[in-house]
């Protein structure tokens, strides 16, 4: 029997069955599909953590006041107001592998320019805040050295902050109030989008640390030269766990913290924190690659009980075929042809509705899609096996009936 | 062309369930020949009829269809000498109902890699020779009894085999569609081609040039319906192929 023969043989026995057919396939279906879809949002995710780890630096410390955790209930960080200026004088000093350090102050507050009105965060910063973060200005000339000290009230605009406010008119010199204060717009941050969990990383206002100290945190109460965080650019990677290290031993030695009592600040060191997370794209897309696999299987085994039904209820045309000169093999090849024929249709729709799927994800959900022509590949190469392996069995047993038991069957 | 020697047949052999279906068969059927082989249910008609047909394997003896010795080939082999050498014609017709009177014709020139260019007009004349050229189109379902029995004879006729086995072909019909079907058999057999004919009916088995009987597993000729032949008696000598003696 040809090859033409066998496919239009199987294409035959499908279409006069066409609503099980479809209801066979439909569990390859969904399974391509979803490796399609989770293979896509694993590779964008892995993507996305790249791209934050060239945008971070990874040579950074984040420091927090606040304890980590308190009796086993994690305080909300920066709450406790344990970090202050002289620490972060005290870091810089002592220790030179430390480039760039900055504290910082933060909040969210109403940014008003004219008519319009924006919601937004603001940060308060020193200059080395734009180098450890990698920020750089799109318009402007930024923050000028007597800013910082002067508590000069100067600001600032993130992108979307500058859109919102402005629309299409420059920005720079205008005047906007944050809260109640007047702040003339210094500039305006390059725009990065959103983050890798569809937070818009563009939606803040940034002002000198002594501005915001004295103009936009005077309702809170803190010490005097309280700082949220810390944040310490290291000039070496290798140095990175040493600082980590010494950081601690400094404040704990400057908070007075005994040996086995909570520390009042956390460390978090990005490296370890992107590293983490790289982690957990790994395991999620482990997770989701098991979860697609199942599928497969299931909708396999779909394919293997409606094959064995068709074999079953085809065992006098078995016999019949056999009688007129079909050998073992060529039984055997109809049946797995139908099989694959399922499979592999089935797979060719769930490509479809995968690619949709990812596209829809990646457009309206919050996790990020990367599609990749090799994962429609591995589909195909998913659906083809899932054919042949679970067609095999039903299309051996067909093969090996007896014509003569076959063709005695009443049915 | 069917040569059988010494033959038996043993079910189950060496367990208490051992049926010994056939004993000590010997018959021999040259070309042209209409043999028809009668027997009771049980008698052994049925395996004789799958062993002739090479769907089976005999216990003991040899069996040679066209020369070949059946019981050297596997089973890919037997099926490609079934293709070339022997169209079946059943009781039921088994036809395929979701196939067109067309398309079940066709259907075994795939296995014998007809080219696919040839298949439609050789169904046709298939169908054309046993008088339902006009039902090409129709299925199982739409045709009476002796329609689908003429398609399925025209399906044994598809791959030009020289021997036609025919278990009970009347046996789902009325007597005067039977008395159609057996005459299509006697014209084909006077067109050269061999006819076995399973039946327990004598009625029907009178149609054949030979008889023979099936009694216990054993076969004999029925010598006197010979005598009584509408052919010569002489028959056991070979007929010259496609001229009827």
């Amino acid at each position: 029997m040809s090859f033409a023969d066998i496919l239009r043989s199987a294409i035959a026995s499908l279409r006069g069955n066409w609503m099980r057919s479809l209801l066979t396939a439909l569990g390859v279906i969904i399974g391509i599909a979803a490796v399609i879809v989770m293979v896509s949002v694993a590779q964008g995710t892995s993507t996305e953590i790249d791209r934050a780890i060239s945008r971070l630096g990874s040579n950074r410390l984040d420091i927090s006041s606040g304890a980590e955790r308190r009796g086993g209930v994690r305080g909300s960080a920066g709450a406790d107001w344990s970090l202050d200026e002289r620490d972060l004088a005290a870091i810089a000093s002592a220790l030179p592998e430390v480039q760039y350090a900055t504290g910082a102050l933060r909040g969210s507050t109403q940014v008003i320019h004219a008519e319009n009105n924006w919601s937004s965060q603001w940060q308060g910063v020193t200059a080395d805040w734009f180098p450890i973060n990698a920020w750089t200005l799109s318009q402007g000339t930024g923050f000028e050295e007597g800013d910082y000290g002067a508590a000069a009230k100067v600001v600032i605009l993130g992108e979307t902050v500058r859109r919102e406010l402005f629309g299409d008119a420059d920005p720079v010199g205008a005047t906007v109030r944050i809260g109640r204060v007047p702040f003339t717009v210094a500039g305006v941050l390059t725009p990065r989008g959103q983050g890798g969990f569809g937070q818009d990383q563009d939606d803040l206002v940034v002002v000198p640390l002594a501005t915001a100290r004295r103009r936009l945190s005077g309702s809170v109460a803190m010490p005097p030269g309280a700082l949220q965080s810390i944040t310490l650019g290291v000039g070496r990677a290798a140095d990175l766990a040493y600082v980590e290290e010494q950081v601690g031993e400094i404040l704990r030695a400057r908070h007075r913290i005994r040996a086995g009592e909570d520390d009042d600040f956390s460390v978090r060191n990005i490296a370890e924190v992107v590293g983490t997370r790289t982690q957990t794209a790994r395991l999620m897309s482990v997770l989701l690659g098991v979860v697609a696999g199942i599928s497969l299987i299931v909708g396999g085994i779909g394919i293997m009980n409606i094959m064995l039904v068709t074999v079953s209820e085809r065992i006098r045309e078995i016999g019949l075929r056999m009688a007129v000169g079909a050998g073992p093999r060529a039984i055997e090849h109809q049946f797995l042809a139908e099989a694959m024929l399922l499979s592999l249709g089935g797979g060719l729709i769930g490509i479809v509705l995968g690619i949709i799927g990812a596209l829809v994800v990646g457009n309206f959900g919050t996790l990020p899609v990367s599609l990749d022509w090799k994962v429609v590949g591995l589909a195909t190469a998913c659906a083809v096996a899932t054919g042949l392996f679970f067609g095999y069995y039903p299309a051996r047993k067909a093969a090996r009936l007896d014509p003569i038991e076959a063709l005695r069957q009443q049915n | 062309m069917v040569e059988l020697e010494g033959i038996g047949k043993v079910y189950a052999a060496g367990t208490p369930a051992e049926v010994v279906a056939l004993r000590d068969v010997t018959l021999r059927i040259d070309r042209g020949e209409f043999v028809a082989i009668m027997g009771a249910s049980g008698s052994g008609k049925s395996t004789l009829m799958n062993l002739v047909g090479c769907l089976d394997t005999p216990t003991t003896g040899t069996y040679r269809c066209e020369g070949v010795d059946v019981a050297t080939l596997d089973a890919e082999a037997r099926a490609r000498l079934r293709g070339a050498a022997i169209g079946f014609v059943f009781q039921s017709f088994n036809l395929l109902g979701r196939m067109t009177a067309l398309e079940n014709v066709a259907m075994p020139m795939a296995y014998a890699r007809v080219p696919v260019a040839e298949r439609r007009e050789r169904a046709l004349a298939a169908l054309a020779e046993v008088g339902l050229a006009d039902r090409a189109t129709h299925r199982p379902g739409e045709l009476s009894g002796g329609q689908q029995q003429r398609v399925a004879i025209a399906r044994a006729l598809i791959n030009r085999p020289p021997l036609l086995l025919a278990d009970e072909p009347t046996g789902a019909l009325d007597s005067q569609t039977g008395e159609e079907i057996m005459a299509l058999f006697k014209r084909l057999c006077d067109a050269g081609h061999t006819v076995v004919l399973i039946t327990h009916d004598r009625d029907v088995a009178e149609y054949a040039d030979r008889i023979c009987v099936m009694r216990d597993g054993g076969l004999r000729e029925d010598l006197e319906h010979a005598r009584r032949g509408v052919r010569d008696p002489a028959a056991q000598s070979p007929h010259p192929q496609g001229a009827p003696a």
